[in-house]
């Protein structure tokens, strides 16, 4: 261990960012690669009880109506099926790129990542849209709790999806002025986690609210 | 799994990475046949009742999101020493408690308080 801390300490001086992970490299604890990559984890573990917070928020008003419109009235299945799918299908596409990368292919990830942007704008517009024509019928957040409850919720997980398109685009630009190196596979492998988890915590929002919501 | 062979590829290795085109695209085909069917379910309606309909949708989801933590997220027993399934479980536990702590409570709240009940031992008792 002690022997560890010191060949770890001694470039520190010099260190530049690709060598900052040396500590790790002799693959202690069965491999536990790189305190980035769990550290992110634990990000996305705390963002995830955060969405449970907003979830059990909505849990509890989502039959407070006040004499507003419920979800039956204002909810359009073929909408959230569509965007359900965008969703599933940006997925996958991001799964393309990352593969793309393991093979160190520079062109064909920058492909993939700019499909899955292009999937998380269709999305991000459609959620628009319905916010728009939700409020346009009279159904605003001010309504009643529910409505707070659900503008709240479903535009929490948007906005996340807003931050991981801006952060494909920072990633292109990095790919293009720095290729495949060390840092930028690692950026990679953090936002694919980011969003295959907005995927997961999308799979909640289209059961809990929309679907079971038809079926009050 | 190769990690730790060989140093230029250690911190990315196989194990928490990316998973295979196959992986992926089972995990796809899953995650699409688990979205279509309660979709169908909840929009169509066919002859079987509400309660369970219901049922059938949450049990989906919960499926779904497994599948997606195992085929996406790559959660496993081994990746990241087993450090990230250890933290998931951890939130998993704290997810449940709160939603389901939460909608408990309100639950009780609603039907021991509402406006005009009082506090009277006799409006309670039907509970």
């Amino acid at each position: 261990m002690t022997a560890t801390t010191v060949t770890a300490a001694a470039p520190l001086a010099g260190v530049d960012r690709d060598t900052f992970h040396l500590i790790e490299q002799d693959g202690h604890d069965g491999g536990h690669s790189s305190p980035v990559l769990l550290g992110f984890w634990i990000y996305l573990m705390s963002d995830a009880l955060l969405f449970a917070a907003l979830f059990a928020t909505y849990g509890v008003l989502s039959t407070s109506y006040a004499g507003g419109p419920a979800p039956r009235d204002i909810f359009e299945l073929p909408l959230v099926a569509i965007n359900t799918a965008i969703l599933l299908v940006s997925s996958i596409t991001y799964g393309f790129s990352m593969l793309a990368m393991e093979e160190g292919r520079t062109k064909t990830v920058l492909l993939w990542l700019a499909v899955t942007a292009l999937l998380g704008i269709s999305f991000v517009s459609v959620e628009l849209f319905e916010f728009s024509k939700l409020i346009a019928e009279g159904a605003t957040p001010q309504r009643s709790g529910f409505l707070s409850g659900f503008f709240t919720l479903v535009g929490t997980h948007g906005l996340h999806v807003t931050v991981g398109i801006v952060w494909i685009g920072l990633m292109m630009v990095q790919i293009g002025q720095k290729g495949l190196n060390r840092i930028n596979k690692r950026r990679l492998l953090c936002l694919s986690m980011f969003w295959h988890f907005l995927d997961v915590v999308w799979i909640g929002v289209f059961t809990f609210v929309y679907l079971l919501g038809m079926m009050r | 799994m190769s990690a730790g062979t060989d140093p230029e590829l250690h911190a990315h290795g196989d194990e928490h990475g990316h998973g295979s085109r196959k992986s992926y695209l089972l995990g796809f085909a899953l995650s699409a046949v688990l979205t279509l069917i309660p979709f169908w379910l909840v929009m169509t309606r066919p002859g079987v009742g509400a309660t369970a309909i219901v049922l059938i949708v949450i049990l989906l989801a919960i499926v779904q999101i497994l599948v997606h933590t195992v085929s996406f997220l790559h959660v496993t027993t081994t990746g990241e020493g087993g450090w990230t399934l250890l933290a998931y479980t951890f939130t998993g536990v704290l997810l449940l408690i709160t939603i389901i702590g939460s909608l408990w409570i309100m639950y009780h709240l609603n039907s021991n308080m509402m406006p005009g009940m009082g506090a009277t031992s006799e409006a309670n008792s039907t509970l």
